[in-house]
């Protein structure tokens, strides 16, 4: 009852094509979410979606059913939105229950909603309050909440964390995993985090200047990325993408190499060079090198202790490098 | 923000030069409402002396108030000044949510049309005007007056409340648009709310230019029955004998509306003054 059907969506502001032509499938259910560096079109798509903007060119069907033409309320979404969106002159349980008044449903339905919304956020204590007089992370529940009363078919999320500190952040984001549990509702949600990709998505979608790079299950991008962005937008910190012909390989124009899947040796190994800077996180070492390639940032488990200007060889694990073409595709094999 | 390095001599001249204008500005008035309460013969016997009990009267006032119709012209005034803030205040909001909300071929170009009335004075066009109003059968109207006004006091507003609504979330816009509210839900129950101040600021300097002016009233109203407080101010000044006692306390009569209306928008108009300036 919450699939969605995105064909050929084109999108121009003027002369700026932001959207080159989308087709996207989402599954009843599916907890789908949109990343990409900013301005790669990921929140002009979610608008298009929500019918807050309308496509150049393409489709959007909702279970099945063309869209284009109808209205934001009608398309049975609702969405939560970075600045919150609250009605400030409202108070919690009148922000939340406005959409179904709007709709012209009975008082007493919109009561009873709103009240299972407000328990299973713990709002309760809060109804009677005016936006102003919440916390940030409060009032990023009260726009959830007011997205929960309309059970849509479709939630949308725009970047509803990034006004929110970084323990808030975790807590929401743990809150909204629960949520998809609970409510069995199809999700697509915008971010720009990949951490926040990553811990939700049951599938990612990855954006690049208005194209879909690749699609795929948050293990699929780390494990298999398929273009030479994705390798480098997954995974933190990021891939080592390194010149071929520096390594004297031919077939290939760039090798990649995760931080995480190389080994260091103090005397012997396939890659010299000497260390610029060592971060410790306690659970993680990350070690910056300086090669006869370039730069190579190497991410080792627990605590290691190296001296900035020392020598350390690094070795690739293997099975663990990616080839990429000239086009930037990953080489298969 | 105030910084912390400004030297109390640099406050102390700010402040001199702040308490000099205040002075220069409100002399007038009191000169007005002082000699409003003396009677003939001391106003031009000592014009800046402050009444006391021998030369006290309240003649002016008397005169004011059963001489001439001034009920009758301090309604016109009303009706007209309060009709027009009014109508610029509503289509004002309209056009500048328009331009400000929606992408559309020669958006610029009409605001630049728009804020055209600026800069050109309407008193331009006032032959014109007249000949207009004397074709449609307003003159000598009320209804005329409010169509000159509100004509007069758009610009300013499409202009100010245009830069206002820009600064109102989209994001709010769209949860209205998705909760299922009308373009006009959203304008007059999110967006109004949000721009009261930039209102108060519009009605304000709308509502002073309508209510002392004498120049339309005199040209497009000059009817006993639709005079305003200052059209009728000046059937006291005659050509060759003027009831300065009368005049005074008229035109302190007039003050008071509009001090009382500015008090009331005070804390809003610099709120809307300032919020553009300092977030």
């Amino acid at each position: 009852m919450g699939s969605l059907k995105i064909e050929n969506i084109r999108k121009s502001f003027g002369q700026v094509d932001v959207l080159k032509g989308i087709d996207l499938e989402v599954a009843d259910g599916e907890f789908v979410i949109f990343v990409g560096p900013s301005g790669c079109g990921k929140s002009t798509l979610l608008r298009v979606i929500a019918g807050l903007e309308d496509a150049t060119s393409g489709d959007i069907l909702i279970d099945g059913k063309k869209v284009n033409n109808t209205p934001p309320a009608k398309r049975g979404i609702a969405m939560v939105f970075q600045t919150y969106a609250l009605y400030p002159h409202l108070s919690v349980r009148d922000n939340m229950g406005l959409g179904l008044k709007q709709a012209g449903k009975p008082a007493e339905e919109i009561k009873e909603r709103t009240k299972i919304a407000s328990s299973m956020l713990s709002l309760d204590d809060y109804l009677e309050r005016r936006p102003a007089e919440l916390s940030g992370g409060q009032r990023q529940r009260v726009a959830i909440g007011r997205a929960i009363v309309r059970e849509p078919e479709l939630f949308l999320f725009d970047e509803p964390l990034s006004n929110l500190d970084a323990a808030l952040r975790v807590n929401t984001r743990l809150e909204i995993a629960r949520l998809h549990r609970q409510l069995k509702a199809t999700m697509i949600y915008v971010t720009h985090d990949q951490v926040e990709a990553m811990t939700l998505a049951d599938k990612i979608v990855v954006l690049n200047k208005g194209r879909i790079e690749q699609v795929g299950s948050p293990m699929e991008l780390y494990n298999a990325p398929q273009t030479i962005f994705v390798a480098g937008f997954i995974g933190s910190p990021q891939m080592n993408l390194i010149d071929a012909t520096k390594l004297g390989q031919s077939g290939a124009r760039t090798i990649g190499v995760r931080p995480e899947h190389i080994d260091v040796s103090k005397t012997s190994g396939e890659w010299k060079g000497s260390v610029i800077h060592v971060e410790h996180l306690g659970a993680d070492t990350i070690i910056y090198l300086q090669t006869d390639f370039g730069p190579l940032t190497v991410r080792l488990f627990g605590e290691h202790q190296y001296e900035v200007d020392s020598t350390l060889f690094a070795t690739p694990m293997p099975g663990r490098t990616y080839r990429f073409d000239n086009d930037g595709q990953a080489i298969k094999g | 923000m105030a910084k912390p390095t400004a030297s109390p001599l640099r406050t102390g001249l700010v402040h001199l030069a702040l308490g000099a204008y205040t002075l220069i500005a409100l002399f007038p008035v009191f000169l007005v409402v002082i000699n409003s309460f003396k009677d003939r013969a001391s106003i031009f016997r000592d014009p800046l002396a402050i009444p006391t009990p021998s030369t006290f009267s309240l003649i002016g006032y008397n005169t004011v108030l059963t001489q001439g119709d001034f009920v009758l012209y301090f309604q016109n005034s009303f009706i007209v000044t309060a009709v027009s803030i009014f109508f610029v205040l509503l289509f004002g909001a309209m056009a500048a949510f328009a331009l400000s909300e929606y992408r559309f071929k020669g958006n610029t170009l009409m605001g630049l049309y728009l804020a055209l009335g600026i800069m050109i004075p309407i008193r331009l066009g006032t032959v014109a005007i007249l000949q207009g109003m004397v074709a449609a059968g307003l003159v000598n109207t009320l209804t005329a007056l409010i169509l000159v006004y509100t004509a007069q006091g758009l610009p300013l507003a499409v202009f100010i409340l245009n830069e206002f609504m820009r600064t109102v979330s989209d994001d709010l816009k769209n949860a209205g648009r998705i909760d299922g509210l009308s373009e006009y839900s959203i304008f007059f129950r999110l967006v109004l709310p949000l721009v009261k101040p930039a209102m108060a600021t519009v009605a304000v300097f709308t509502m002073i230019p309508i209510w002392n002016d004498l120049w339309f009233p005199l040209i497009l109203a000059p009817s006993d029955a639709t005079k305003t407080v200052t059209l009728g101010s000046q059937v006291f000044i005659g050509q060759f004998v003027t009831n300065w006692n009368a005049v005074l306390a008229a035109l302190t009569l007039a003050i008071v509306p509009v001090l009382v209306l500015y008090l009331i928008f005070s804390r809003q108009l610099i709120r809307g003054i300032t919020s553009g300036a300092v977030k």
